[in-house]
């Protein structure tokens, strides 16, 4: 599987990422500058976490404009599979890739926490190594990880099981205990239509060895392999 | 000309910023301030001459990057 990370003025965790994804496919990913127009075939495009472009205006708003999203847009449309996580998620909801936004946390804190998951589905190409309502713990690490979307969006999401990852206690009980910044109906993650572009706020390219407090991260970089080698 | 532009959140979006603020100044002695709003302003200097069309440029622009039209409104305000 051959996988490329975008870099953006202002990306920090590419190399998180770029360990990950050598650790479960043995292969550097290569890492593509966000100036750049146009870059090798890949099977998997990773938008990493970071401060794009200093965060200025809103988080993702000037990345999503950089030249190299507009040929992962292309991509995205012709299927190749796009994953964004943290500052990356942010950066495709702002490029429209997927539906919503991510907005400042409800309670104004930066928040750096492991968290407790609740995987929805397993029948994606990100999500196949897991089970449907298996209970996953991952770090989050950001301040503005509060997923809005109108209420049509809100119940086309629910209804074409377009979300992903749901915040929960260690128990799987989906409610506000579990919900570290405001999340609307404890969103973490979504699916496009499709379910070939997936974002998330939390880091499981930061729970893969555990040396670093966990592996249940590893799960979607193995389930990413399998479904695209 | 001069165009000055309000980004603000969208009704029955929550603004958490907003009520912080709100709540700070009830806690300084203003206690007549209620629900709180808050937004952007951006100033742009622009070469057009033509007022239509230079609103037009601006409310691509907001469409584009300045506003993210999940959750802001914009409004667009020509000057000189």
């Amino acid at each position: 599987m051959k996988s490329a990370i975008l870099v953006f003025p202002g990306s920090n965790r590419e190399g998180d990422v770029a360990q990950a994804l050598e650790l479960v496919t043995g292969r550097r990913p290569s890492l593509v500058w966000h100036g750049d127009g146009d870059f090798e075939k890949v099977d998997l495009i990773v938008v990493p976490g970071g401060f794009s472009y200093g965060d200025y205006l809103r988080c993702g708003a000037m990345a999503a404009q950089s030249p190299v999203m507009a040929e992962v847009k292309k991509r995205a449309a012709q299927g190749v599979p796009v994953l964004g996580i943290c500052n990356g998620f942010q950066i495709v909801t702002e490029a429209g890739l997927l539906p919503g936004t991510l907005m400042r946390n409800s309670h104004l804190k930066f928040v750096c926490a492991d968290v407790h998951l609740k995987v929805e589905t397993s029948q994606s190409l990100f999500t196949n190594r897991y089970q449907a309502g298996q209970v996953i713990k991952v770090p989050v690490a950001h301040a503005e990880g509060n997923y809005f979307a109108d209420p049509d969006t809100m119940k086309k999401l629910e209804d074409r099981g377009q979300i992903a990852f749901r915040y929960c206690a260690p128990d799987g009980t989906v409610d506000g205990r579990g919900n570290p910044n405001g999340s609307s109906s404890n969103i973490a993650g979504v699916f496009n239509e499709t379910k070939t572009v997936l974002g998330l706020m939390p880091h499981p390219e930061n729970a893969v060895e555990p040396m670093f407090g966990g592996t249940d991260g590893r799960g979607l970089f193995e389930g990413m392999v399998e479904a695209l080698s | 000309m001069k165009a000055r532009v309000h980004v603000t959140l969208k009704n029955g979006v929550l603004d958490p910023q907003g009520k912080a603020i709100g709540h700070s100044l009830n806690r300084l002695g203003f206690p007549e301030v209620g629900d709180v709003r808050q937004g952007k302003f951006i100033e742009l200097e622009l070469a057009e001459t033509d007022q239509a069309k230079a609103k037009a440029r601006v409310e691509d622009m907001c469409k584009k990057l300045l506003a993210n039209t999940v959750i802001e409104n914009y409004s667009i305000e020509l000057v000189g």
